[in-house]
C-alpha cells in the first residue's frame, strides 16, 4: 500500500528535498516516468526495496534476474520507453549479465540498477561483491559505479539519457548499500545531464544526399533493405513514402520486421539466412541498395565477398561505427534515419519502378502463393501451420516475442507482422529463455494488448520459471510451445553439416500442461491441425494465461537456408516433397 | 598500418580501462599507450599507437568516440606529427667503463640524471630508433643494461591546428568529412 499522496510524491521533483540514497533512486525513476520496473531483492539492495512502498511505482517480482533484464527489454520493446530491471549485488548482478547483453546486441533502451557492497569494503571480495562494472563493461553502452547519494540522481539521470540516446542501448547503475542509506539534498532540476552531445561522426552531407538522390533516380534494380533503425527511429512513414514514390521492393531484417505492414505490395519479406528466395535473389541481383536502420549483420549478407557484388549501397545509419564495417557503402549518411529521409525525400521525384517489380514478382513463382490455410491436412501438424494460423486469427495484430530456434524462424516467416513493434524477438544474441520474460515485459507495458509467447520446447524450460510471475502478476499471456522434441535449430544443423549426428538435440521435456497447471495456468495439447483454430480460440477467451504445447513433426526444418559462410544465392532450397509446399519449384 | 590515437577523455576512475578494453574486443595489439593530464582541465590525453589496416582507423575512431568517457578522437595516420619517446636507463659501470658510458650518452644527446658509485642513470628523450640505438650501444659495453623504463609514444600533429585550436575557432568536427 502506498503511504504518502500524489501531491507528495511530486514535491520531490518540485522542490529540492533532503532523502536517503534509496529514496533518491526512486524519485529520480518516477521523475523520468517510470512505472514499472522488474526486480528481485537481496542484501544489498535491500534499503532501496525498504523505501519502494512510499513511490508510486509498480515492482514485478521476477524468478531469476535474467527475466529481469529480459523483462525490462521486452517492455522498452514494446513501448519505446526505457525498461528498468533491479537486482541485487554479486549472483543478483551477474544473473542479469545475459539479458544486458541481449540488449547491447539489439539496441535497446534498459536501466540495470544493482546493490553493491559498502564503498568501505570495496575490492575486498566482501560477501556477494562482484565488479559488475568491470563484468559488463562490454556489454553495456555505459556503466556507473556510484557510492555517495548526492551522486545517485545525476547518475541515474544519465544513465536513461544515454540508454534512449543515439543508437539506444542498456545502461547499468551499480550502487553501494552505504549510498543508498546516506542521505543527501535531492534536487531532481539539478541532477539534470548536460544536453545530449551526438556522436562526432554523424555526418550527412548535401552532396551524399544529392549522390543518394542520383542512384536511386538511376537505379534499375533497386532494393530497400529496411532494420531495426526504421522503427527505433519513428521513420515507418517516411520509409514508407520512399518505397512508394519510387516504387522500390523493401526486404526486412529480422529486427526489422512489423517497420512496413507485411501486407504492403511493396514488401518482399524477410531477408537473409532464412529469407525466401526471391527476396535474397532481388538483393544479390540489385544494382542498388538502400540500407535504412540496419547494419548488415553476418545473418543477413552471408559472406561479405559475394554479396549483392554488382549494387551500390547507400547506408543510412545513425552508428558511424558500423559504416563499412562488414559492407563498404558508396553513399553514407550517417544521422538518425528519420531526420535523414526527411532531407533525402524531397530531392526524389517519382520513378517508375514496374519492370523491375515484375521481375521479382515473377521471380516468386508459385511458392509466393503458399496458401498454408487451404492446404490439405495429412494429419500431421507443422509449426508452419501453427504460425500461420495464431496470424490468422489473431489477425496479425498481437504482439508476439519469440524464443530462438526454428519457431522464430518460422514465426518470422508465416506470422506476417502489420505493426511495428509487434515481434519482440532475440535477433542479435540470439538468447533462447528471452520469450517468455520478454512477453511479460510486453504485456506489462502493454495491458491491453494481444500477447503471445511463442517458444521451443528448448528454450521455453531455460526460463520457464518465469511461469510463476505471470501467476503473482495476474497477466492475460497466451504462450505456444513448439514442441519438436528437439533442439530443433541445432539438429537441423546437424542434419545438414553433421550427418545427422544427433548429439545433444533430443530433448526430454516435462508434460508442459500440467507444468502449467501446477502454476494454476490452465493450458491444452495440440496434435493435429484440426485441433489448432478451437484450440488457440480457447486460449484467446480463456480469462488467463493459457498455455499451448503444440505437438508439431519432430524433424522439420526451416527452408529456404543459406549455410552460414555462403553467398546470398546459394540456398538450401525447401524440397519439393515438402508436405507443407506446393509442389512448384521456384 | 600503424595508427596513432590521440584521445581526450575525462579525468576518472576506470576510463583508461575503458579505452583499453575496446581494443581487446577488437583483437589489437595496443603496441604503446601513454596517458597524462592535458592542455584542458578535467581531460586527460592518451596517446595510442596500435597496428590495424587502414579501413578499420574510421571504426575504431567511431567506436572510441562511442564511449561516454570519450571527448574527442583524433587519428594522426600518417598526418606531419612529431613523435618522441622518453626512456630512463639505468647502467652497471666499473671505473673502467664509466667514461665510455658517459660518452655514449653524450653522443646521443642524452643527460645523466643519477650517479651512484657502481651505477648511473640516463635520460633520453627521441624517437624510438634513436632510443633503440643507445639501449643497444650500451649492452655492447660489457652488456651493462640493468634496467629500462620508456614512456611508450607521445605524438603531436604539425602546425597549428591542435584540438583545442579547432575548437577555439568553433570548427566542429562534425564539418569534417570522416564519412568514407
Ligand atoms: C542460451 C542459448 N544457448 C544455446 C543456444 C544455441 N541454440 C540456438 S537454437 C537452439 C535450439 C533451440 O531449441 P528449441 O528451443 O526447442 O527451439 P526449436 O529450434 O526446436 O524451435 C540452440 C540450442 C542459444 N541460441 N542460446
Ligand atoms: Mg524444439
Amino acid at each position: 500500500m502506498k503511504t504518502i499522496d500524489d501531491s507528495q510524491q511530486h514535491a520531490h521533483l518540485t522542490t529540492p528535498t533532503r532523502l536517503t540514497g534509496a529514496e533518491i533512486l526512486w524519485a529520480t525513476l518516477v521523475g523520468e516516468g517510470v512505472t514499472d520496473v522488474f526486480g528481485y531483492p537481496g542484501g544489498a539492495i535491500l534499503p532501496v526495496y525498504d523505501a519502494l512502498r512510499k513511490f508510486p511505482i509498480h515492482h514485478v517480482l521476477v524468478r531469476h534476474e535474467q527475466g529481469a533484464a529480459h523483462m525490462a527489454d521486452g517492455y522498452a520493446r514494446a513501448s519505446g520507453k526505457v525498461g528498468v530491471a533491479i537486482a541485487t549485488s554479486g549472483p543478483g548482478a551477474t544473473n542479469l549479465v545475459t539479458g544486458i547483453a541481449t540488449a547491447m546486441l539489439d539496441s535497446i533502451p534498459i536501466v540495470c540498477i544493482t546493490g553493491q557492497v559498502s564503498s568501505k569494503v570495496l575490492g575486498t571480495d566482501a560477501f556477494q561483491e562482484v565488479d559488475i562494472t568491470g563484468v559488463t563493461l562490454p556489454v553495456t553502452k555505459h556503466n556507473f559505479l556510484v557510492t555517495r547519494a548526492e551522486d545517485i540522481a545525476p547518475a541515474v539521470r544519465k544513465a536513461f539519457q544515454i540508454a534512449a540516446s543515439g543508437r539506444p542501448g542498456p545502461v547499468l547503475v551499480d550502487i553501494t548499500k552505504d549510498a543508498q542509506q546516506a542521505t543527501a539534498l535531492f534536487d531532481f532540476e539539478a541532477a539534470k545531464p548536460a544536453a545530449y552531445k551526438p556522436h562526432p561522426m554523424l555526418h550527412v552531407a548535401d552532396k551524399a544526399l544529392d549522390e543518394a538522390a542520383a542512384l536511386i533516380l538511376n537505379a534499375k534494380r533497386p532494393v530497400i533493405l529496411a532494420g531495426h533503425g526504421v522503427m527505433q527511429s519513428g521513420a515507418m512513414e517516411q520509409l514508407r513514402t520512399l518505397a512508394e514514390r519510387t516504387e522500390t521492393p523493401v526486404a526486412v531484417t529480422l529486427l526489422g520486421i512489423g517497420g512496413f505492414p507485411a501486407s504492403h505490395p511493396l514488401n518482399v519479406g524477410m531477408m537473409g539466412m532464412h529469407g525466401e528466395a526471391w527476396v535474397n535473389h532481388a538483393i544479390q541481383e540489385a544494382d542498388l541498395l538502400i540500407a535504412c536502420g540496419m547494419r548488415f549483420d553476418d545473418r543477413v549478407i552471408g559472406t561479405p565477398s559475394t554479396y549483392a557484388v554488382n549494387a551500390k549501397k547507400i547506408h543510412i545509419e545513425v552508428d558511424p561505427s558500423e559504416i563499412n564495417k562488414n559492407i563498404k557503402a558508396d553513399v553514407a549518411l550517417i544521422g538518425d534515419l528519420k531526420e535523414v529521409l526527411d532531407q533525402l525525400l524531397p530531392r526524389i521525384p517519382k520513378r517508375d519502378g514496374a519492370a523491375w517489380l515484375k521481375t521479382v514478382e515473377a521471380s516468386k513463382g508459385a511458392i509466393a502463393v503458399r496458401d498454408i490455410k487451404n492446404l490439405p491436412d495429412s494429419g500431421h501438424l507443422y509449426a508452419a501451420h501453427v504460425m500461420h494460423d495464431l496470424w490468422r486469427i489473431t489477425g496479425g495484430n498481437a504482439i508476439v516475442a519469440t524464443d530462438v530456434g526454428q519457431h522464430q524462424m518460422w514465426e518470422a516467416q508465416y506470422f506476417h507482422h502489420e505493426h511495428p513493434c509487434t515481434l519482440i524477438t532475440s535477433g542479435g544474441l540470439g538468447t533462447m529463455g528471452f520469450a517468455l520474460p520478454a512477453a511479460i515485459g510486453a504485456k506489462v507495458a502493454c495491458p491491453d494488448k494481444e500477447v503471445w509467447v511463442v517458444a521451443g520446447d528448448g528454450g521455453f524450460q531455460m526460463t520457464a520459471a518465469e511461469l510463476a510471475t505471470i501467476v503473482q502478476e495476474k497477466l492475460k499471456i497466451n504462450i505456444a510451445i513448439i514442441n519438436n522434441g528437439y533442439l530443433g535449430m541445432v539438429r537441423q544443423w546437424q542434419e545438414f553439416f553433421y550427418e545427422k549426428n544427433y548429439e545433444a538435440t533430443p530433448l526430454v521435456s516435462p508434460d508442459f500442461v500440467k507444468l502449467a497447471d501446477a502454476h494454476g495456468i490452465r493450458g491444452l495439447a495440440v496434435h493435429t491441425r484440426a485441433d489448432l483454430a478451437t484450440a488457440v480460440d480457447e486460449a484467446r477467451n480463456h480469462k488467463g494465461a493459457f498455455l499451448l504445447n503444440f505437438m508439431v513433426e519432430q524433424e522439420d526444418s526451416v527452408y529456404p537456408m543459406i549455410p552460414a559462410g555462403s553467398a546470398l544465392h546459394e540456398m538450401i532450397r525447401r524440397p519439393g516433397q515438402n508436405p507443407l509446399i506446393e509442389s512448384a519449384e521456384d | 598500418m600503424l595508427h596513432t590515437f590521440v584521445i581526450y577523455v575525462e579525468d576518472r576512475p576506470g576510463v583508461l580501462t575503458r579505452v583499453a578494453s575496446l581494443f581487446r574486443r577488437l583483437n589489437i595489439n595496443i603496441e604503446s599507450v601513454t596517458v597524462g593530464h592535458s592542455e584542458r582541465k578535467d581531460l586527460s590525453r592518451i596517446t595510442v599507437v596500435c597496428e590495424s589496416t587502414s579501413e578499420a582507423g574510421n571504426r575504431i575512431r567511431a567506436s572510441l568516440y562511442k564511449l561516454e568517457n570519450v571527448v574527442e578522437v583524433d587519428d594522426i595516420a600518417k598526418a606531419p606529427a612529431v613523435t618522441r619517446e622518453l626512456a630512463l636507463i639505468k647502467v652497471r659501470v666499473t671505473p673502467e667503463s664509466r667514461s665510455r658510458v658517459f660518452e655514449l650518452a653524450e653522443v646521443f644527446r642524452a643527460r645523466i640524471v643519477d650517479l651512484a658509485p657502481e651505477s648511473l642513470m640516463i635520460e633520453i628523450t627521441g624517437v624510438e630508433s634513436k632510443i633503440e640505438g643507445l639501449i643497444e650501444v650500451l649492452n655492447e659495453v660489457e652488456n651493462c643494461v640493468l634496467e629500462i623504463c620508456r614512456s611508450g609514444k607521445m605524438t603531436m600533429r604539425r602546425g597549428q591546428h591542435t584540438s583545442s585550436v579547432e575548437h577555439a575557432m568553433n570548427v566542429g568536427l562534425a564539418n569534417q568529412p570522416h564519412a568514407n
